[in-house]
């Protein structure tokens, strides 16, 4: 239970930081933002890795390699596709 | 070692939302998230215990492979699809890594199982859900939504059975409840959205954003990982407050949204016969090509206001050589974006960007209303409701308290539009009906282009 709480407290840290942060960002670009945030959501792939690289290749494993996949599609794409967003927005 | 590459890491992410804070800063921004990402994937593979190189990287590379071909070929238009599949793989890699956690562990501690639980059943909805919104933008399942009878009756059971399970995996924690309670959560994700009407849906790829975000965050806790919780929290809130914005935007509540129901989906039928003759026997002005353009080049400013129907059109391009030719006459032209123009928070911008508009001529809505009673001439191109002034004097109508775009208050206003038909809530416009209003009626595209080519014909004043 003390485990759980000194991760719900970095949760809720967590939360307020984006909550500060995310407001700040201009409206212009909030669909790069939601691509960013894609990328950046893509960080399960850490968990991901944790689960099909430990150990042999069982059920959990698999899992967990699919889930590999899944999470780099996110990682490519979100942040190749954001770049290519930002490209974009030009100056006078 | 590894958990202060994790919190470099989770400062980098942070750092990559603050760069968006202004054009100017944004591509830093994305670099940060990038640095950040190879930090902590670097990290995890120094991790001890972990073996599984190979594995890992034929899975990765072949992932991050299709991520990079549909991000490079994907058109700004389709942007909206794009974002809905990547959150859908965010939901799908957090039910896998929740019930790949189940088989992995041995879970003593009741908090465990819970976070297990809840990751499974925020993950399933997450992609579900998703994969409906991605079917529903792409037009692969209309934009109507499905009213089932007894639909929140079959919503509300779906809970109390995920609870029910919820409870047995605590006491008993075995495969079947988890799995049965990926699958029921799913199901209730889809059907959720499913019931949503397509305009509603800037709201709704806000809210599927914040999902995954908490999906990613819910991992976290399964796995004890703080960066997971940080990154899953920063894109939890990010998500929470667009969804919040879009649904001001609509003078809506995020709970009325998501109980659907709301709108037609797309704009209604085209009256039969010529939309002229219904808009003169309605006591419309109606103008053409040419008037238009003569308006436009006498004024000193003026102000385009682009909404979902200029995208549709793909108008864009011929709209900025339309506001080149104005700018080499001697007009100032700006554009005007509500936040619920499009069909995505902030879409309407990357459209023009892409169009070459620079990003210091395009004006949110608080910025540019009070300068709209200034104006000489506004077009509105392709947009309806954002600009509807029922939102702001009349009480009994659906979309009163909507903050709008003041056009009115300008000179004139020259509506390009394909018919009479209403937008997307179904009610008519009485900016249509204004003494200042004139409408020339044709596809956004065709009537922009042939704006573009009068002023090359015109002499110059």
């Amino acid at each position: 239970m003390d485990g759980f709480l000194a991760h719900f407290t970095v949760f809720v840290l967590a939360c307020f930081v984006g909550w500060q942060v995310v407001w700040k960002v201009t409206p212009a670009l909030h669909t790069p933002l939601m691509s960013v945030t894609n990328a950046i959501s893509g960080i399960i792939l850490v968990g991901a890795m944790l689960a099909a690289g430990i150990g042999t290749l069982d059920l959990g494993g698999w899992l967990g390699l699919a889930a590999v996949f899944l999470a780099a599609i996110n990682v490519a794409g979100g942040f190749w596709v954001t770049h290519r967003m930002l490209k974009l927005f030009r100056r006078r | 070692m590894i958990q202060l590459a994790y919190l470099v890491a989770a400062v980098c992410f942070i750092l990559s939302l603050k760069g968006l804070s202004a054009p100017a800063t944004a591509k830093r921004g994305n670099l940060y998230g990038v640095v950040g990402m190879g930090i902590a994937i670097a990290a995890t593979l120094a991790v001890p215990g972990l073996s599984a190189y190979t594995r890992i990287a034929v899975a990765a590379l072949a992932g991050g492979a299709i991520g990079a071909l549909l991000a490079s070929r994907v058109p700004m238009t389709a942007m909206p699809e794009m974002v809905a599949l990547l959150h859908s793989f965010v939901g799908a890699a957090a039910t896998l890594v929740g019930l790949s956690a189940h088989y992995h562990g041995v879970h003593p501690e009741t908090v465990t199982r819970v976070e297990v639980f809840l990751g499974v059943v925020i993950g399933a909805p997450t992609l579900t859900g998703s994969v409906i919104a991605f079917a529903k933008l792409r037009g692969t399942i209309g934009g109507k939504p499905l009213l089932l009878p007894a639909r929140h009756i079959l919503n509300a059971v779906g809970l109390v059975s995920l609870v029910a399970l919820g409870a047995w995996y605590v006491r008993e924690p075995v495969a079947p409840p988890l799995w049965l309670a990926a699958i029921l959560a799913g199901l209730v994700g889809a059907h959720v959205i499913l019931a949503i009407g397509g305009a509603d849906m800037p709201v709704i790829v806000s809210v599927l954003n914040s999902a995954s975000g908490w999906a990613a965050a819910a991992t976290g806790f399964v796995l004890g990982n703080d960066l997971l919780i940080i990154t899953g929290a920063l894109v939890g809130a990010s998500g929470a407050i667009l969804s919040t914005i879009m649904s001001r935007g609509m003078n809506r509540s995020i709970g009325s949204v998501l109980v659907g129901g709301f709108g037609e989906g797309d704009s209604g039928p085209v009256a039969a016969g010529s939309p002229e003759a219904e808009a003169i026997a309605k006591g419309v002005n109606v103008g053409d090509v040419e008037t238009a353009v003569e308006l436009m080049r006498g004024a000193r400013n003026v102000v385009i206001v682009p909404g979902y129907g200029m995208a549709v059109a793909q108008a864009q391009h011929p709209t900025f050589q339309l506001v080149q030719r104005l700018e080499a006459e001697g007009v100032r032209v700006r554009f005007a974006i509500h936040p619920v123009a499009g069909r995505l928070p902030g879409h309407m911008n990357v459209l023009l960007a892409e169009a070459d508009v620079p990003y210091d001529q395009v004006f949110e809505m608080d910025d540019i209303n009070p300068d709209l009673p200034e104006t000489d001439v506004v077009l509105v191109l392709g947009a309806n409701d954002i600009v509807n002034p029922d939102a702001l004097d009349k009480p009994g109508s659906p979309i009163y308290g909507m903050p709008i775009l003041e056009v009115f208050r300008a000179g004139t206003v020259i509506v390009v539009k394909r018919s009479m038909s209403p937008g997307f809530s179904g009610i008519d416009n009485p900016l249509y009906y204004r003494d200042n209003t004139m409408m020339v009626f044709g596809d956004a595209r065709a009537v922009v282009e042939a704006m573009v080519k009068e002023l090359k014909g015109a002499p110059v004043h």
